[in-house]
């Protein structure tokens, strides 16, 4: 096991590397003039050839890099020409409020897309298991970013029910920053009040963004659990007597385990993504709101930045759930 | 065994239309599929060839604004209403279909043909070649999608093509590992080694012994993939990469949409209801075509 551990410890390293290869390559070798870009359009020659020398862009390409290289790991990204800040300080102001959104997200695909894939599973064929099936292939066909604003009209514009979106009402103080997730820092600071609301603005956002995640895990725990319910061993849980409940749970479940945990690392993939569309729509204050603003404003040094540290986190967790299968399998060792 | 190769038509013209009618009447999912899919076509190739001609009949051109009859809300004489400057939101839904469909066509075309290379490649030469070339893909498949390809088609400066390139730079990789682990496995039947002693060259091979054993794959995965690159693809223009306006693309319609709400629901829910039309019907057809080729597949490796 120190092995496999050792061995995805290599191949994560230079994957990360060649992330970051990649994002200097589509930063720098693409079609576009860089010092352009930042000088601005409206910029002169000697503005663009004063910028083209402060950020090294005669240099040779190698040499580039290995600069790059230096500032990524030092977390410098450069600015935001659209809030005129560093980048890195940007993207540890914004993270908190995605992160917490992603989370819950997360969660709720994983509990009740299990819940409704094992639910599918054993009533394969009937009435509910056809419902699941139809639920889980709308659930990944309808443009999340769509959805979001047709829960918006209704719940919001419609109904009055929900608020528009944000993290709190308009004009509310926010509790003292503690860990960044309106919901805990509300509790720390005492304020119940503010905790009821702060649920309140990340029901429309948390159930859109967990749709798709959540289809496609009905899916697959639906098709891995009708696998092992024709097993073998399984036949014989159920001659000797096991009750379905623990047979379904102990027995078919586990076995069901594998995928779930792969397909939840894809899933973080799934969810960064939707994250970009949602915040938006929700008027969010997080960094898929902040890419969304950057994609349209043209922030190519904050595009290719969250390109990168959003790569790399998602490197880093399907580097952790490589590791939990030497945990939940004893049959993966060296593999 | 060689399930895929299920699909193995009678050559006659007449045994080849038998053999998709067996298929789209096989199962209620497959008909819905077939029919949802079918009224998909028709209606855009319609639409299409009217572009073309450029001969919309008056009240159904896409483009053609009337600023007395701005935003006004479905009915009798606009059956999806109107926009912010008087089109009609029937005629640019419609007309979204063909664009949409062959982004959507070009993306998978490009993805699947250098992925089935890439795949073939790999598994057929296995060594340092494969290492390299799965290394490659796990490079692409190491960024979440969307995001890789929203950076890509940044970088070109957004538009229709770079939207097509980002987003077959984002879907080829899964047809790479898919052929890959397909033809590692079919390498080692006898009927490769056979035509090796009968002194076929590698490249005969690749191509007449495994290319249309594992074409049927490629064409599976790319029907359910059909869905998933509409959805991208209207994702990026949502966001201002892909189409450009007055192109009338649904995602780039849905955010236009964005300042005249909550008043003029009718501007996002036609053009997101037609993206979630095409997406389930393409993704039905994915899985109706896997079922029928080889059913104890099931839905094994959907939906990722």
């Amino acid at each position: 096991m120190g092995r496999f551990i050792l061995r995805r410890l290599v191949s994560t390293t230079f994957l990360i590397l060649g992330v970051v290869l990649m994002t200097f390559a589509l930063a720098r070798l693409l079609p576009g003039d860089p010092a352009r870009l930042i000088a601005g359009a409206r910029a002169d020659a000697d503005a663009v050839a004063a910028v083209r020398e402060r950020l090294g862009l005669d240099d040779p390409i190698f040499t580039q890099f290995v600069t790059y290289i230096g500032n990524v790991l030092e977390g410098d990204f450069g600015r935001s020409v659209i809030t005129r800040r560093p980048i890195s300080e940007d993207i540890l102001t914004f993270f908190p409020a995605t992160l917490e959104l992603v989370i819950f997200a997360a969660l709720i695909s994983l509990v009740l897309g299990t819940a409704l894939g094992v639910v599918a599973a054993v009533r394969a064929g009937r009435p509910s298991d056809v419902g699941v099936r139809t639920v889980a292939v709308t659930g990944l066909s309808v443009p999340d970013f769509w959805l979001a604003l047709i829960f918006q009209l209704l719940f919001f514009a419609t109904w009055g029910l929900l608020p528009f979106g944000g993290r709190l009402g308009t004009g509310v103080t926010p509790p003292d920053f503690v860990t960044g997730f309106m919901t805990l820092d509300s509790l720390l600071a005492g304020r119940f009040d503010l905790f009821v609301q702060a649920l309140r603005h990340m029901i429309l956002p948390v159930v859109v963004l967990s749709i798709p995640s959540m289809a496609i895990t009905t899916r697959i725990v639906r098709t891995t659990m009708l696998e092992t319910l024709s097993q073998d061993y399984v036949r014989t849980a159920r001659a000797k007597g096991v009750s379905p409940f623990r047979l379904y749970t102990r027995h078919a479940l586990r076995n069901a385990l594998l995928p779930i945990v792969t397909i939840f690392g894809l899933n973080t993939g799934l969810l960064i993504s939707g994250a970009v569309f949602i915040e938006l729509i929700y008027d969010w204050p997080g960094l898929g709101r902040y890419t969304a603003n950057a994609i349209a404003g043209s922030d190519y040094n904050a595009i290719m930045a969250i390109t990168l540290v959003v790569a790399i986190a998602y490197t880093l967790i399907n580097f952790l759930v490589d590791l939990s299968y030497a945990l939940l399998d004893p049959r993966v060792k060296l593999a | 065994m060689t399930p895929a190769t299920g699909i193995s038509a009678p050559d006659t013209p007449l045994g080849k239309l038998r053999h998709i009618w067996t298929f789209a009447t096989s199962s209620g999912q497959a008909i819905l599929a077939v029919g949802i899919v079918g009224f998909i076509l028709i209606v855009s190739v319609l639409s299409f060839a009217a572009f073309m001609a450029d001969t919309y009949i008056t009240s159904f051109d896409p483009l053609k604004m009337d600023i007395r009859a701005r935003l006004e809300p479905p009915g009798a004489e606009h059956w999806m209403g109107t926009d912010k400057i008087g089109r009609d939101m029937l005629a640019r839904v419609v007309a979204g279909s063909w664009i949409s469909l062959s982004v959507s066509f070009a993306v998978l075309i490009v993805a699947a043909i250098v992925g089935t290379t890439a795949g073939l490649i790999a598994g057929y030469v296995g060594g340092i070649v494969d290492e390299i070339i799965m290394r490659i893909t796990d490079l692409f498949l190491a960024f979440p999608a969307l995001i890789l390809a929203a950076a890509i088609a940044a970088s070109f400066g957004g538009g229709m093509i770079p939207t097509t390139i980002a987003l077959a730079a984002v879907f080829w990789p899964w047809y790479a590992r898919l052929i890959r682990s397909r033809v590692i496995s079919l390498k080692e039947e006898e009927f490769i080694a056979s035509s090796r002693c009968l002194g076929s060259s590698h490249r005969q091979i690749i191509f007449h012994s495994l290319l249309p054993m594992v074409w049927p794959l490629v064409i599976v995965q790319a029907t359910t993939d059909v869905g998933f690159v509409i959805l991208a693809a209207s994702g990026l223009s949502f966001l201002g990469l892909g189409a450009q306006p007055p192109t009338p693309e649904w995602g780039a319609m849905i955010f236009d949409s964005l300042t005249h709400q909550p008043a003029s629901w009718w501007l996002a829910v036609f053009p997101g209801g037609a993206i979630a039309l095409v997406a389930v019907g393409f993704n039905l057809l994915g899985d109706a075509l896997r079922d029928h080729l080889d059913p104890s597949l099931g839905a094994a490796d959907a939906g990722v």
